[in-house]
C-alpha cells in the first residue's frame, strides 16, 4: 500500500474542531476520515461502557423491571429494593471490612518487607547479594495456584483457616515490590547517602527519615498495585474462609449467586456496592495506577 | 512498622575480620529475613511438598497415603485431561488475541482524537476497576436465561437468542467475552503509557515526511509499541493460564466440563467437593507451574535484552 486509504490522524490544521462547522470547509476526505474514526471508537466504547452503566442502572431498578423479558435497559426511577435485599442476603458491610483489613495488612506488610529487602540489595554490601536477588526474582515466576494446596494444608494444620492470619500470611512479602523499590532506591544520589553515613546516621534512621520520604512516588505505586490485587483476590480467600463473617467481598459476591435462578437485582446491587472503592481509585488516582501497573512494561 | 527486624538472623557469618563489613552483612540478612521467611514457608516449602504430594495417593480427605510414583502424571494421558489442556489453550487464545488486538485498536484510534482524548481514554480504562468477582457477577445477569439482558437486546433488534452459558459450544466463548471485557482497561492503560513514551520528535518527523493516519499507526506507532505489546501479550497469557474466578462464578467448569481449564481442574480435584484428591491436583499444579515458568522466562529474557540495549 502506498497511499493511506483513510485519514485517521490529524493532518488538517489543529484549528479544525472535531465537529467541523460550515465556516471553513475541511476536505471531504478529512471529514470521511473523522466520521470513520468516531464510528469505530463508538463501536468499542458502547460494549466497554455498557456493563459499567448497567451495574448501576440495574442496582436501582425495580426488581420487576429486571425480571421482565426483555429486561429493562433504563430504570424508571430510583428503587432501593435491590440494594437493601443485597445487604440483607449477605453481611456485605462486614465483608467490606474484611476485604479492607486483609488488603490493608498485606499492603503495609509488603511495603515494609520490600523496602527493607530493597535497602539491603542497594545500600548494604554482603556476600551472595546477587545470588539472593536472583532467587527473589525467581519467586515471581511461581504462580500462586501451584502452591495453594500445600499452603492450604499448612494453614489448616496451624488451625488458621477462616481467620485473618490465614488470609494474609502467604502474601506478607512479595518480590515484585522489592524489585520496583530496588529500581527506585538505585536512583537515590549516592553523595547524599555517603553524607548521611559520614554524619554517623544509622542505616535504619537513614532509611526511615530520608530514603522513605524521598521515595514516596515509588512506594505509592507499589502500594496501590498491591492493594488492588489483594482487594481483588479470589482463589485463596475462597478456599481459606468458611463463614460469611470471615469471607471477603469478592467471595460474598459469589454467594449472592444461588444457582440458575439467581435474583439479578441482588447480584447487580452487590456488584455495584463492591466496585465503588476501586472505581473511585481508577477515576481519581489513575496516574498512580498507571505507574504501578505498567512498571514492568515501560522499560 | 510492624516487623522491625531484630538483627539476630545471620545464617552465615562471614570470615572477614573487619567489623564494618560483618556488621553490614548481619544487617543485610536481618533486612532480608522477613521476606526470606515468607518465601521459605509459603513458596519454597510448598513447591517441594507439591512434588511430594504429586507422587502419593491419598485417602478421601486428602491425607497422603502410599507412594505412587509418576502414576498421576501417567493418568494425564487420558482424553479427559487432553480436553482440559485443549480448553486451557482455547481460553488463552480466546482472551489474549481479542484482548490485545482490542486494546491496540482503541489506543490507535484514540491517537486520532483531537479533543477529549484523556476523557475517552479514562472511559476505556473503567473496566479495570472491576474485580474478577464483580465483573463475573454482572455477566451472570447478562447471560442468564431468565430475564437475560443480552438476549433481550438481541430480541429487540430481531436476532435469535444465544444459549450463552448453557451450551457446550458457547459457554467457553462467553467466559472469554467476560475476561476480555474486564482486562481491556489494563491493556489500554499499558499501551497508552507506551504511546506516551514515544518521543514527540519521531511523530513529527514522520508527519513531515507525510505519514498520517493509518500509515503513521502502522509504520511508526505500532513498531514503537513493540516492548509494551510484547509485555501485554505475555502478561495476558499468564493471566489467562491462571484465570479462575470468572469460571468459578459463571460456569463452575461446565456444562459437561466444557469450561474446565487447568486451574479450574486443580480446584475441582482439591477443593470443590467433600472428597479431595490432593495427589492428582498437585500433579496438575506442577504442569501449570511448568507452563507459567516457560511464559515468565520468555518475558524475563526479553527484559534482560532490553536492559542491555538501553
Amino acid at each position: 500500500m502506498t497511499a493511506a486509504p483513510l485519514t485517521l490522524g490529524s493532518d488538517a490544521p489543529a484549528a479544525a474542531a472535531p465537529a467541523p462547522r460550515r465556516r471553513h470547509r475541511p476536505s471531504p476526505r478529512f471529514l470521511l476520515g473523522r466520521a470513520v474514526l468516531y464510528l469505530l471508537l463508538l463501536l468499542f466504547l458502547v460494549p466497554t461502557l455498557f456493563p459499567v452503566y448497567y451495574v448501576f442502572a440495574g442496582a436501582i431498578m425495580d426488581p420487576r423491571e429486571l425480571a421482565a423479558f426483555p429486561a429493562q435497559l433504563v430504570p424508571t426511577g430510583v428503587h432501593p429494593d435491590n440494594i437493601t435485599a443485597a445487604l440483607d442476603a449477605v453481611p456485605l458491610v462486614r465483608m467490606y471490612g474484611n476485604s479492607l483489613v486483609m488488603a490493608g495488612i498485606i499492603t503495609v506488610s509488603q511495603l515494609v518487607t520490600s523496602a527493607l529487602a530493597a535497602y539491603a540489595f542497594v545500600f548494604l554490601r554482603f556476600r551472595g547479594s546477587a545470588v539472593v536477588f536472583a532467587l527473589f526474582l525467581a519467586t515471581l515466576m511461581v504462580p500462586g495456584e501451584a502452591t495453594f494446596i500445600p499452603n492450604y494444608l499448612t494453614i489448616a494444620s496451624w488451625g488458621l483457616t477462616d481467620t485473618f492470619a490465614g488470609l494474609v500470611m502467604p502474601f506478607l512479602a512479595y518480590a515484585f515490590g522489592t524489585f520496583l523499590l530496588r529500581q527506585s532506591f538505585k536512583q537515590f544520589p549516592r553523595e547524599l547517602y555517603d553524607a548521611a553515613r559520614m554524619d554517623g546516621m544509622g542505616h535504619l534512621r537513614f532509611l526511615w527519615t530520608i530514603l522513605i520520604p524521598l521515595s514516596r512516588p515509588a512506594l505509592t505505586a507499589v502500594g496501590v498495585y498491591v492493594f488492588i490485587t489483594s482487594w481483588n483476590m479470589y482463589f485463596w480467600p475462597l478456599i481459606i474462609t468458611r463463614s460469611s463473617q470471615m469471607q471477603t467481598l469478592q467471595i460474598g459476591l459469589n454467594s449472592l449467586k444461588t444457582g440458575e435462578a439467581s435474583d439479578p437485582g441482588l447480584l447487580l446491587a452487590g456488584a455495584a456496592l463492591s466496585v465503588l472503592p476501586t472505581l473511585a481509585l481508577v477515576v481519581f488516582g489513575q496516574r498512580f495506577i498507571v505507574r504501578g501497573l505498567t512498571a514492568g512494561a515501560v522499560k | 512498622m510492624t516487623t522491625t527486624p531484630t538483627a539476630t538472623a545471620p545464617p552465615e557469618a562471614p570470615p572477614l575480620r573487619r567489623t564494618r563489613r560483618s556488621k553490614e552483612t548481619v544487617l543485610a540478612w536481618g533486612f532480608l529475613a522477613p521476606s526470606i521467611v515468607v518465601f521459605a514457608l509459603f513458596l519454597a516449602y510448598p513447591l517441594g511438598r507439591t512434588v511430594y504430594l504429586s507422587m502419593h495417593g491419598n485417602d478421601i480427605i486428602g491425607r497422603p497415603s502410599r507412594f505412587v510414583g509418576f502414576s498421576h502424571f501417567a493418568e494425564m494421558a487420558s482424553p479427559e485431561f487432553g480436553q482440559v489442556l485443549l480448553t486451557t489453550l482455547l481460553f488463552t487464545l480466546g482472551t489474549v488475541v481479542p484482548g490485545v488486538a482490542g486494546a491496540l485498536a482503541i489506543v490507535l484510534l484514540l491517537e486520532g482524537v483531537i479533543r477529549g482524548q484523556r476523557l475517552l481514554r479514562g472511559a476505556f480504562a473503567l473496566p479495570f476497576a472491576f474485580s474478577v468477582a464483580s465483573a463475573s457477577v454482572i455477566f451472570v445477569v447478562f447471560y442468564s436465561s431468565g430475564n437475560s439482558v443480552l438476549n433481550g437486546i438481541l430480541y429487540r433488534v430481531g436476532l435469535s437468542q444465544v444459549p450463552w452459558l448453557t451450551s457446550q459450544e458457547m459457554a467457553l466463548w462467553s467466559v472469554c467475552i467476560t475476561t476480555v471485557w474486564m482486562n481491556l482497561g489494563y491493556g489500554v492503560l499499558v499501551l497508552a503509557a507506551g504511546i506516551g513514551s514515544i518521543p514527540k520528535e519521531i511523530n513529527e518527523a514522520a508527519r513531515i515526511d507525510g505519514a498520517t493516519g493509518v500509515r503513521l499507526a502502522r509504520d511508526v506507532t505500532v513498531p514503537m509499541l513493540g516492548p509494551q505489546l510484547f509485555f501485554l501479550i505475555v502478561i495476558s497469557t499468564i493471566n489467562a493460564l491462571q484465570g479462575f474466578g470468572q469460571i468459578h462464578i459463571l460456569t463452575r467448569g461446565g456444562p459437561s466440563g466444557s469450561t474446565t481449564t487447568l486451574v479450574y481442574s486443580i480446584f475441582e480435584e482439591a477443593f470443590a467437593y467433600s472428597t479431595s484428591d490432593f495427589g492428582r491436583a498437585s500433579a496438575q499444579a506442577l504442569v501449570l507451574l511448568l507452563v507459567v515458568l516457560v511464559c515468565t522466562a520468555i518475558q524475563f529474557g526479553s527484559i534482560e535484552r532490553k536492559v542491555h540495549y538501553a
